[in-house]
């Protein structure tokens, strides 16, 4: 008996031991990390889209030669400082709830006289092949990069996309029953040596929200949050939606309500 | 020609400080397509930064610089107004001057 | 004088030469400046890349100093810089140990420009960095490791 107690407490104290080098090791490595990803701060190769996506907000183009100066991203036409940090909204002359891209798509539409069909082809970049959806949302973006973002989700409309958006989230379903609640419901989760936001909570939505539209190193792109939402289905190996379908519209609503109050930090840069 | 560099270039204590943002694939030849086609080479081989006429800095690349490639250095002298010149040229022959003032 | 030299040069015979040359793609606007070191570049190993640059078989020096995370979060930017204090420096440059060719770039400092680059490199695999420099005519070198890892979705 008593050596069955003995036994037990050296592998208690083993155990703690090894936990503790864990620990250690795994502070070191975020150390690391955290320096790796200052290191790419300064220097975010974003800057030159938002360059570009100011551009083409000025320039007069499409069928109606004209800019999308006029463009009401929900604060009134032209005005972009804070506008992004305010989306998903709803708008009155379309009666929807819209986000920044699918505010930016009926603007190009209706203002500069493209078929969506024209602008949405090429919604994201490929190597050699520029997307102006990229550009643009880059440089209305960065208008936001201070301010809080602020989506209370009042309007009867935004409330019931909020709603969407979180049963969304918590839906098991696919090939692997999975949903995004299973990585990122829940604190101190992490992928390999990557962190897993709790999005449902203000500091892990905010963390996670602030930072988009993001320079992503391992593609050489920017991807706005239509494009990192509709991966993460594709990564949950559910069906991908349509680009500006209202399923990621919804979880950006929620998202957004969640992380309200948190200062934009945009573009970003991660792996 | 490429999309427009970033350079930002700022004077302290008689150093000029140089930070280059170039807008430029970098592929290496050595990646393969959808299709299993290895997509060519096609990255910058040398860049050149001036300070007036004068060559600051003058590098080679290989296909290892990363995409959208990085740089920074320092060269004494410099002052608030001056220009700084930067061009590259790539391997099919591609090139792009770019100015900025120093601050 | 030197205006009128120019003009001279411009509608020169060279000049329309050049100008030729580079309509027909042959050659480019400031090739002329400087020869891109392909056999550096295009050497596999190491010992090689040392070879084709003309570095043979450099000291270790403390007095350089390569920077970087010790973890790199995807291997396709890794930031990477060199610093020396050795005296009058007039080149640099960056090998890869494990990449397919190690040299990743050299850097060639005119007087007045500091030994102090920073840049960022690919790498395929967690492998040594090496800062080869060109101290008044010598080479010396310094390494470091960075390790590369796979991440997760990306944040």
């Amino acid at each position: 008996m008593i050596q069955r107690l003995l036994k037990t407490l050296v592998g208690v104290a083993t155990i703690a031991a090894f936990a503790g080098s864990v620990l250690a090791q795994d502070s070191k490595v975020a150390d690391e990390l955290a320096k790796y990803r200052e290191a790419l701060a300064d220097g975010n190769p974003a800057d030159l889209l938002e360059v570009k996506g100011e551009g083409l907000w000025s320039e007069k183009r499409g069928p109606k030669q004209a800019s999308l100066e006029q463009c009401d991203l929900g604060l009134g036409p032209g005005k972009l400082e804070g506008a992004y940090a305010q989306l998903p909204k709803y708008f009155k002359d379309t009666g929807k709830v819209m986000d920044v891209e699918s505010r930016l798509v009926h603007c190009m539409v209706t203002l500069q006289g493209f078929k969506q069909e024209q602008v949405t082809r090429q919604w994201f970049s490929k190597p050699g092949q520029d997307s102006d959806i990229e550009a643009l949302v880059t440089f209305i973006g960065a208008k936001s990069n201070g301010k809080p973002i602020n989506v209370p989700a009042s309007h009867p409309e935004e409330a019931k996309m909020a709603k969407m958006g979180e049963y969304i989230f918590y839906r098991r379903s696919g090939p692997q029953d999975f949903s995004c609640a299973i990585c990122h419901g829940q604190e101190g989760k992490r992928i390999r040596l990557q962190d897993l936001g709790n999005l449902t909570t203000k500091d892990g939505a905010g963390t996670a929200m602030k930072t988009w539209p993001s320079y992503r190193v391992s593609q050489g792109a920017v991807w706005t949050m239509q494009r990192r939402l509709i991966d993460c289905m594709r990564q949950a190996r559910w069906p991908e939606p349509n680009y500006l379908a209202d399923s990621i519209i919804a979880l950006e609503t929620y998202l957004q309500k969640n992380a309200t109050g948190t200062v934009m930090e945009t573009p970003g840069i991660k792996r | 020609m490429g999309n427009p560099m970033k350079i930002r270039a700022a004077n302290k204590d008689g150093v000029t400080e140089v930070k280059v943002l170039v807008s430029h694939e970098m592929e290496t030849g050595q990646r393969k397509d959808a299709a299993g086609a290895i997509v060519p080479a096609w990255f910058i081989t040398e860049l050149v930064a001036k300070h007036g006429d004068k060559v600051v800095l003058s590098s080679e690349f290989g296909p290892s610089v990363s995409k959208n490639p990085y740089l920074a250095f320092k060269f004494k002298g410099g002052a608030k107004g001056e220009k700084i010149t930067v061009s590259w040229k790539d391997n099919k022959g591609d090139s792009r001057s770019d100015e900025a003032t120093i601050g | 004088m030197n205006n009128q030299r120019r003009t001279v040069l411009k509608s020169g015979s060279g000049a329309a030469l050049l100008g030729m040359l580079a309509a027909a793609g042959i050659i480019t606007p400031g090739m002329a400046l400087a020869d891109w070191n392909k056999a550096a570049f295009d050497a596999k190993s190491m010992a090689d890349t040392l070879k084709a640059l003309g570095a043979g078989s450099p000291a270790d020096s403390k007095d350089v100093q390569v920077t970087g995370p010790d973890i790199a979060e995807n291997g396709a930017v890794v930031p990477v810089g060199v610093a020396s204090s050795l005296p009058n420096i007039s080149m640099v440059a960056i090998l890869i140990e494990k990449n397919p060719n190690a040299l990743a770039a050299t850097f060639v400092l005119p007087e007045g420009t500091e030994a102090n680059v920073q840049t960022r490199v690919k790498m395929g695999q967690t492998s040594n960095i090496y800062a080869l420099v060109k101290s008044d005519g010598k080479f010396f070198m310094a390494t470091k490791e960075i390790k590369v890892t796979l991440g997760g979705c990306g944040g």
